[in-house]
């Protein structure tokens, strides 16, 4: 089946099954490697990318449910808030072996474009789903309020 | 840890104590082929040094291919002045692909803005040893890596004082260019380089290193980690993101049991999945000891991993389980408690326990118990390997790849010539990437398709249920206590499978290795002490988890003393600091410490076991801590020391309890002396990551085996902390240094005392005593 999506603003037309999560039309047939694949089943938030602006993990979401839709991933984040977010992450280290951080940051910029001032707590929230096995969560948490002063500016 | 398994299965000798021999491979320079490699015992001192550098021996030259000291292995500089250091250590997250050119970029003055860094493919003759594990590579090379940067800024001076005629005495590197001290006149490294390359290295004792205070990045923690800028942006490359043309995709699914065989394969549902291109089946070992090898089973190839996920799905495998389907925990474990019971192989004997405790007034018994954990890395295991013209190619996210080289020589029978390891960033690693089965599997499935490129992916449930596991335990302490409320008396039982199972005929003992993580080493000021091996036979695939045996040992000593401590009514930290007793320096056979005592690795004056630095990080973190401040009700202190891979870290958990009896952690005080240090920045992350995955281990993870078979299969079941629950804050206090003290390991010394200060301070916060790991994260209210 050819299913149309746009990805980091470009058209595009996948081959694909209509089962086929988005994160292997991602990752195996547009080429885009920073989107991870961590547990296959929502359980670890390392292949979160926005469809349609909202932050989903590309893992357990069939292209087939998504004709269409607009996605955008690590590659492609761009806004003030991405900004800020990529930001605080390089000010703040937060990066241990960096291999769930593309899922963080998404997570992060999710969380800062719907409260720009978040607490402890709506962090907390927001981002248990992204599991980082480095445990790098204490700089997460900095960084989210760093950006969100940064986003200030 | 590998390495020093077949070393001393061989040999019987302790590897620790064999030092290489003075070998230089070197005799001329300039040729193309020229191996200018200078294996070297490094315990020559630089008599010509001028500044700070003591040489000193290090367990590196025990080690596989040693050390490489050749700066013009490691270091590039091109016309332009742009510097290449090439990184031969794996990084999965401890930042030592910056921190140890971070190294050599000091030494030679060079500016870290223009370096770049190489990531060396897996040739241990080259770069010397490259096993990443152990948490020794600033240990092992952090006088190679100076001694590279201090040849390198020498030669550039040389060329220098040749281009101006003049001494050398009056040229000085100095930010990426040599200054003439007495006209002012300054060459750049780029108009040098050309110069400077083609002057023979300078010999070991002429080299002068840089004191202290002319450090340009070493200690200062400025320096942000090499590939920050592409892992915030999505551009790193780890193993998954390795594409070649004409790429295929693989999955397999392997036997549930280890030692388990196909009985009968369907796969006429998988051959109708669309995408799928291929099925084979592999058959495992035929009898342990399995090493490294592949377990075997069903490998599907598809046109897209989704596509070989389906049709993995769609397999119909009847596995004929094997011996090791009689595995059950809950049977293991009672077993487990009912040989600590019981006297076992002495390992370490000091005084006489059994009068001791004949004359005791009073004892004290504690068992601890873990159970068996994955390491799960974030990335699961993924190799891309490709064959042509009898050359094979993989690209991996592998902790050793020349180790993994090897054994992939090996499993096709070629030359190792023929065999090319690409290492690519890990996604963590924790002790899983450093055996390469995958790896192996990934070539067998390549070789099978006719060498075309395949990517073998592995999923988490994969990852749980096939990996070499932490080992599960029981730990058993009896203390003899005399009238005055002194301990006489130290026993010590440990009950667990071991590594040596996963390599050599099971005894059902453990070796020295595991003996020398906080079991024969107990460095208490106790008159009699007795430490011994309970036995335990393996049913599974026993691996190494970040600080290995020190996990369980920490926690169970630890856990230990402050019950002792409430017993004697007397306060924690006073307790631990009592029974560490006097200053000193222990000497191990006083001590009755085991012949083959491993110190690892380390050669032991070098590196002792001294009390004074673990007493000395007791006080740092209780007194960062505010040990003894009044706490409202719920909420508790507890603390522990470890010493493990020649550092020392001790560490205060505060823990609160909530209404409902969720144990929370407000904060986590360490205090870590690890020697001379390089990197304070990447030191704390060490610190951060190792309390929190503390807390994994502490309070979350469980491996259970049911007929044989790993019972967990993603991070619903095998919980690891997430945000909901862990450390709030985690304050790192790093020792400075005194004269002697040699770098030592970062990577894992931090994880081994959050469990027993997290249970410490569950018992001061609530009165409830937790033995068993994982602990839960609520407690009965
Ligand atoms: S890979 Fe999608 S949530 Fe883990
Ligand atoms: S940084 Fe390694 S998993 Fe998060």
């Amino acid at each position: 089946m050819t299913v149309k999506i746009t990805v980091n603003g470009r058209a595009e037309a996948v081959e694909a099954e209509l089962d086929t999560p988005l994160l292997w039309v991602i990752r195996d047939e547009l080429g885009l490697t920073g989107t991870k694949f961590g547990c296959g089943v929502a359980q670890c938030g390392a292949c979160t990318v926005f469809v349609n602006g909202q932050p989903r993990r590309s893992c357990v979401t069939p292209i087939g449910t998504i004709p269409d839709a607009d996605i955008t991933t690590i590659e492609g984040v761009s806004d003030k808030v991405a900004k800020a977010v990529q930001a605080a992450w390089t000010e703040i280290d937060v990066p241990q072996c960096g291999y769930c951080q593309s899922g963080q940051i998404m997570s992060a910029i999710a969380l800062l474009s719907e409260i720009d001032k978040p607490s402890d707590r709506d962090i907390d929230l927001a981002m248990n789903g992204n599991v980082c096995r480095c445990c790098t969560y204490h700089r997460i948490r900095a960084a989210i309020h760093d950006a969100s002063k940064r986003m200030e500016g | 840890m590998l390495h020093y398994l077949e070393q001393d299965l061989k040999s019987g000798t302790p590897a620790s104590r064999t030092l290489i021999e003075n070998v230089s491979r070197r005799s001329f320079l300039g040729g193309a082929l020229t191996v200018s490699g200078f294996v070297m015992a490094i315990n020559v001192a630089p008599a010509g040094a001028r500044e700070a550098l003591k040489s000193y021996p290090t367990g590196a030259a025990g080690m596989p291919h040693g050390v490489i000291t050749d700066p013009k292995i490691f270091i590039a500089i091109s016309d332009k002045g742009d510097v290449t250091i090439v990184t031969h250590r794996s990084e999965m997250g401890t930042g030592i692909r910056t921190s140890l050119p971070l190294v050599v970029a000091d030494e030679m003055e060079a500016d870290w803005t223009r370096v770049k860094i190489d990531q060396a493919p897996g040739d241990e003759p080259k770069y010397g040893n490259q096993d990443t594990d152990g948490s020794r590579s600033m240990r092992h090379f952090i006088q190679p890596m100076r001694q590279c940067g201090a040849a390198m800024r020498q030669m550039l001076e040389a060329a220098a004082a040749a281009k101006w005629n003049c001494d050398i005495g009056q040229c000085k590197a100095q930010l990426h260019e040599v200054v003439n001290t007495e006209s002012g006149e300054k060459l750049g490294y780029g108009e040098l380089a050309q110069a400077a390359m083609s002057l023979p290295v300078p010999a070991l004792e002429t080299l002068k290193f840089k004191s202290q205070d002319e450090f340009r990045y070493m200690r200062k923690g400025e320096a942000k980690i090499y590939d920050l800028h592409d892992i915030t942006t999505g551009k790193a490359i780890y193993g998954a993101d390795i594409r070649l043309p004409g790429m295929k995709y693989a999955v397999m699914a392997r036997p549930p049991v280890v030692g388990g065989k196909i009985k009968s394969v369907n796969s006429e549902a998988t051959k109708k999945v669309p995408g799928v291109e291929g099925v084979f089946e592999f058959a495992g070992p035929d009898a342990p000891p399995y090493k490294f090898a592949p377990v075997g089973g069903v490998a599907v190839v598809a046109n897209s991993t989704f596509a070989a996920l389906k049709g993995r799905e769609a397999l119909e495998v009847e596995w004929d389980h094997g011996a090791n389907a009689v595995y059950d925990t809950e049977t293991y474990t009672k077993a487990m408690y009912e040989t600590a019971k019981k006297p076992g192989k002495v390992i370490r004997n000091q005084g006489d326990v059994d009068k001791a405790f004949a004359e005791a007034k009073d004892t004290f018994v504690g068992e601890y118990h873990q159970a068996h954990m994955a390491q799960a890395p974030m990335e699961p295991l993924v190799a891309v390997a490709r064959i042509v013209d009898g050359k094979v190619e993989v690209w991996a996210p592998v902790q050793s790849p020349f180790g993994a080289r090897k054994d992939i020589a090996e499993a096709l029978k070629i030359p190792i010539e023929n065999v090319t390891v690409h290492v690519t960033l890990l996604g963590g690693g924790f002790g899983r990437k450093s055996k390469w089965d995958w790896m192996i599997e990934a070539v067998h499935i390549s070789q099978k398709i006719g060498g075309a490129p395949v990517k073998l992916q592995w999923s988490r449930e994969d990852d749980i249920q096939h990996s070499f596991y932490h080992t599960t335990s029981v730990e058993r302490i009896e203390m003899a206590i005399d009238a005055k409320g002194k301990v006489t008396g130290w026993r010590h039982r440990s009950v667990a499978p071991s590594i040596v199972s996963t390599f050599a005929p099971d005894s059902g003992y453990q070796f020295n290795i595991e003996y020398g993580m906080g079991f024969a080493d107990m460095p208490f000021e106790i008159a009699n002490v007795r430490c011994e091996n309970g036995e335990a036979k393996a049913h599974a695939r026993i691996g190494w988890f970040r600080s290995v045996s020190n996990l369980p040992r920490a926690f169970a000593v630890q856990s230990a003393v402050a019950e002792l401590a409430h017993k004697l009514g007397r306060d924690p930290k006073d307790m631990l600091l009592e029974l560490l007793g006097s200053d000193r320096v222990i000497d191990p056979k006083a001590a009755g410490f085991p012949e083959d005592f491993w110190n690892y690795g380390e050669p032991y004056p070098e590196f002792p076991i001294n009390v004074a630095r673990l007493k000395g990080v007791v006080n740092l973190a209780a007194e960062k801590a505010g040990w003894g401040k009044t706490l409202p009700a719920g909420e508790g202190l507890g603390i522990a020391v470890h010493r493990a891979f020649a550092s020392y870290v001790a560490m205060v958990v505060h823990v609160k309890i909530d209404k409902d009896g969720t144990i929370r952690v407000p904060e986590v005080t360490a205090a870590v002396d690890c020697g001379f240090y390089v990197n304070p920045e990447r030191i704390r992350s060490q610190m951060e990551g190792a309390a929190v995955m503390g807390m994994s281990a502490a309070a979350y993870s469980a491996i259970t085996f049911k007929g044989g078979a790993v019972e967990q299969s993603n991070y619903a079941d095998f919980q690891v902390a997430t945000m909901a629950n862990f450390p709030q804050k985690v304050s790192v206090h790093i020792v400075e240094p005194k004269e002697g003290h040699h770098a030592g390991g970062i990577g894992e010394p931090g994880v081994p005392p959050f469990a027993p200060a997290f249970a410490n301070a569950i018992f001061a916060a609530s009165g409830q005593r937790l033995r068993s790991m994982p602990m839960g994260d609520k407690i009965k209210v």
